[in-house]
């Protein structure tokens, strides 16, 4: 492999943005026919180096090789052209375009006088959604698609031009297991046509999985490329975070409280029915599922987003109706959402009043928010959360995804719930971080708070969980103490078997 | 190192850059003509100003809010009329507050129809705009509004009077920035306008009710209308129906100009301030070079188109990005 010409090669990569140096003389490549996995924590810079390489960004200094020839990437367009092609991390999609016009967006096929040919764009956006093998065509409308849908598009999008190298950007972080298989297929494919592949990802089982070769970089610096065939999880991380992790199951038990949280034959139209369980103060409730099976749907209804078609909703043994949002975090109930761009963050608006925005209300000194309260609650959830910012101003925009989640954690953390609910809550997250979130949970629940884990990971419900719920299409198949559960029996539970 | 400061200094222009073309128009004006920069061709200009800055302070907070308010022009008109006849039938110490309450009403019942039944704020606005004509026409029976006796009585004040030294007009509109300007950025109010217009899913999820927080923009917005319909009639003791006509553009470009998104979550009084000095110092400097004041019409929606062109570009990162 040593003797061919790399794909790609990038050298001496430096960025910088205003405090902060994203790429600090960053050298990486990717041969044809490798899959190439690009590691590091939250905020390390992969998304920034890839953005370099894809023409969003320009470096400051350092150059990119195309098959040894000195190339600058001016615009996203040109580098496609140049047959490299970038899947984003947040998806950059027109919600109220069809599924064709996303995919040829910037070069739709024309006819004579400029006129876009519609037969031949559905015609060739169909013969690409076969391959990927979607329940969706090529004239759905893009904003009507679920998430891992949506991201399935980005993936079309990449198949359009004869590639040479692709980078994926946490390509499966709101994929389904069978979505998965489809993507690694894709990916195997590619790397049969000779395309170099980069693949950004902080989930180990995948990269040990796909991958022929990972590069670390911490801090926006190169730390070191190793085979994966000769290395394991331990070497990684430590090259990544420094440190070892602890990723074993759940044993930890402790006395639990009082029912904080009862749900008696919960229906929302067909998005679940008869759903019943509780939740004890001091207890860690996981629900595990496929995307789908109606957890976030539940999830929103507890917390006054959606109004139940029947059924009982009791906090601390006593009935209540929760009418909004406003109406939920009054009685003490969180909720993480899971879609932290659209649902749990204000991009345009500075860390620390994405964070506290739930409770300015109560920041008040006389008439006006106190400046000093604010940053107080910010400063203690960066340290606590390890958020990586140079400083509360930042807009959330600018942070790396996985701080942007952390973000959102912190703000609904420093609301003190009495019951809270985090859906999907690593998302995106680095395992080092995710480790922390998974201790800060446990920790909570040890401090007597009540909470549920709504997550499509099974080693993470594992690690979390005094109890799991799994889910099956709207409704709970079974119930696991943590004591109980196998592997095998949630497979099971969560596929209707 | 000479890199670094370069990077600020464009650093500093991306953020400061209205203040910057300000600066820099101001100087080339007062070395074409030194007239603009005396004293009172400047005081001239913020005072003829104040009532246009008065109504743009209150739209700043419907358009971070992330909606539309061109009705404000037509209601401007509206205040000016109302209070005006009553001030003769009910004395001017009722009238105020008279008007007052009449155009908060109006205020309320826009924010009524955008806020609660989240009807598309430029129809809504666009429609109240012919709508509150009309019944500012009803109301005048299409008849010029003009004070009986204008000798004796203190309603003059607000428009012509002056307090150490300062017009009336200007310290209404320094003081409303003022106060808005902390409500904007210090209150709980000010920052649920941001997240609201920013990004509404994640306000309701984070429990803001965004119904209440767009209604109580337009009743700012309202407010504002009432001040400086209170300014200029005091100022003109008689009006026509239509005062207030093509104000709502002007207004629009002011906040614009001074770099609020039209798509929301963005933008402060500060700038929304410098926004409309912008615009009364180019009208006036182009005035001062011998252009008719109709020009300004024109002129105006040059600005306009410019205002929006570089807000999207700075988004995009590029000035030329044609729709694909
Ligand atoms: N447009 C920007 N403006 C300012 N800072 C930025 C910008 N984009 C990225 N950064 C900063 O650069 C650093 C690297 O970010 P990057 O998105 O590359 O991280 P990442 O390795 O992809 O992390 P994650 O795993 O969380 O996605 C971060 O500290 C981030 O805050
Ligand atoms: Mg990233």
């Amino acid at each position: 492999m040593s003797t061919q010409t790399p794909a790609l090669r990038l050298e001496g990569i430096v960025k910088t943005f205003p405090g902060v140096r994203a790429l600090d003389g960053v050298s990486f490549s990717v041969m044809p026919g490798e899959v190439h996995a690009l590691m590091g924590e939250n905020g390390a810079g992969k998304s920034t180096l890839m953005k370099v390489l894809g023409g969003i960004y320009q470096p400051d200094e350092g150059q990119i090789f195309i098959a040894e020839d000195a190339t600058v990437m001016s615009s996203p367009l040109q580098a496609k052209s140049k047959g490299v092609v970038f899947i984003h991390q947040e998806l950059s999609l027109a919600d109220e375009l069809s599924v064709a016009e996303n995919i040829y967006l910037g070069e739709l096929p024309r006819k004579s006088l400029g006129r876009v040919d519609w037969e031949k764009l559905y015609a060739q956006t169909d013969d690409i959604l076969k391959t990927l093998n979607v329940g969706f065509n090529a004239r759905t409308k893009v904003g009507d698609l679920s998430i891992a849908n949506q991201q399935m598009v980005e993936i079309a999008r990449a198949l359009t031009v004869e590639p040479r190298a692709v980078i994926f950007d946490e390509p499966t972080a709101s994929l389904t297991d069978a979505e998965k298989v489809v993507l690694f297929e894709v990916i195997a494919d590619l790397q049969s046509r000779d395309v170099g592949v980069i693949y950004i990802s902080h989930r180990m089982e995948e990269i040990f999985k796909i991958t022929d070769r990972i590069s670390v970089l911490r801090d926006g610096q190169y730390r070191g490329t190793l085979n994966t065939k000769e290395t394991n999880e331990e070497e990684v991380t430590q090259l990544m975070i420094g440190r070892k992790l602890d990723l074993s199951r759940n044993e930890m038990t402790h006395s639990l409280g009082p029912v904080a949280l009862e749900v008696r034959n919960l229906s929302c139209g067909k998005l679940f029915e008869n759903v019943s369980f509780t939740v004890r103060e001091g207890e860690v409730v996981g629900f595990y599922g496929l995307v789908g099976a109606g957890r976030t749907e539940i999830a929103e209804t507890i917390f006054g987003l959606r109004e139940p078609s029947g059924g009982e909703i009791l906090l601390d043994g006593e009935g209540v109706t929760v009418h909004s949002p406003a109406d939920a975090i009054a009685r003490g109930i969180s909720l993480v959402p899971e879609d932290r761009k659209g649902q749990g963050l204000v991009l345009g608006m500075n860390c620390r009043d994405n964070m506290t925005l739930p409770q300015v209300d109560d920041m008040t000194a006389g008439p006006f928010v106190s400046d000093g309260a604010e940053i107080a609650i910010f400063d203690q959830y960066r340290d606590k959360l390890d958020i990586r910012t140079p400083g509360w101003r930042q807009m959330v925009g600018n942070l790396s995804g996985g701080n942007q989640q952390k973000i959102v954690i912190g703000k609904w953390l420093s609301m003190h719930p009495k019951v809270l609910i985090v859906d999907e809550p690593t998302r995106g997250i680095d395992v080092g971080s995710k480790s922390e979130i998974h201790n800060l949970i446990r920790e909570l629940a040890a401090q007597g708070y009540a909470v549920i884990v709504i997550s499509s990971e099974m080693p993470e419900v594992l690690h979390v969980s005094d109890r799991i719920v799994a889910m099956y299409a709207g409704k709970v198949t079974r119930e696991f103490t943590a004591a109980e559960v196998t592997e095998d029996g949630l497979i099971q539970a969560i596929s209707g078997l | 190192m000479a890199e670094l400061t370069k990077k600020s200094i464009g650093g500093f222009l991306a953020k400061q850059g209205i203040l910057v073309a300000f600066l820099v128009f101001m100087v080339v004006f007062a070395i074409a003509n030194p007239r603009f920069i005396d004293i009172d061709n400047i005081s001239g200009v913020i005072r003829s100003s104040a009532i246009l800055g008065v109504m743009a302070l209150g739209v700043t907070f419907v358009v971070i809010g992330g909606n539309l308010d061109l009705s404000v022009g037509s209601m401007m008109s509206f205040s000016t009329i109302v209070v005006l006849d009553l001030h003769d039938k009910i004395g001017p110490a009722l009238a105020i507050p008279g008007m007052f309450a009449m155009t908060l009403c109006l205020g309320a019942f826009i924010g009524f129809l955008v806020g609660y039944l989240k009807l598309n704020s430029l129809i809504v606005t666009l429609g109240m705009l012919s709508a509150i004509h009309g019944l500012t026409l009803t109301y005048s029976g299409g008849q010029n509004m003009d004070i009986a006796d204008k000798q004796n009585t203190w309603f003059d004040f607000f428009g012509q009077g002056s307090m150490l030294g300062i017009p009336v007009p200007i310290l209404i509109f320094a003081l409303l920035a003022a106060g808005l300007s902390l409500v904007l950025s210090k209150t709980p109010f000010g920052r649920k306008v941001y997240a609201v217009g920013g990004n509404g899913t994640a306000a309701t999820f984070s429990g803001i009710p965004r119904a209440r927080v767009v209604f109580m923009t337009y009743i700012l917005s309202s407010f504002c209308v009432a001040t400086a319909g209170l300014i200029q009639a005091s100022r003109s003791l008689g009006s026509q129906n239509t005062v207030g006509q093509g104000l709502e553009l002007e207004v629009l470009a002011a906040v614009i100009l001074g770099g609020a998104s039209l798509l929301g979550g963005s933008g402060t009084v500060f700038k929304t301030v410098i926004g409309v000095l912008i615009l009364g110092f180019i009208q006036n400097g182009l005035l001062l070079m011998g252009l008719a004041f109709y020009a300004q019409y024109v002129v105006t929606w040059v600005i306009i188109i410019l205002a929006v062109w570089l807000d999207i570009a700075a988004k995009r990162g590029r000035l030329w990005s044609p729709i694909a």
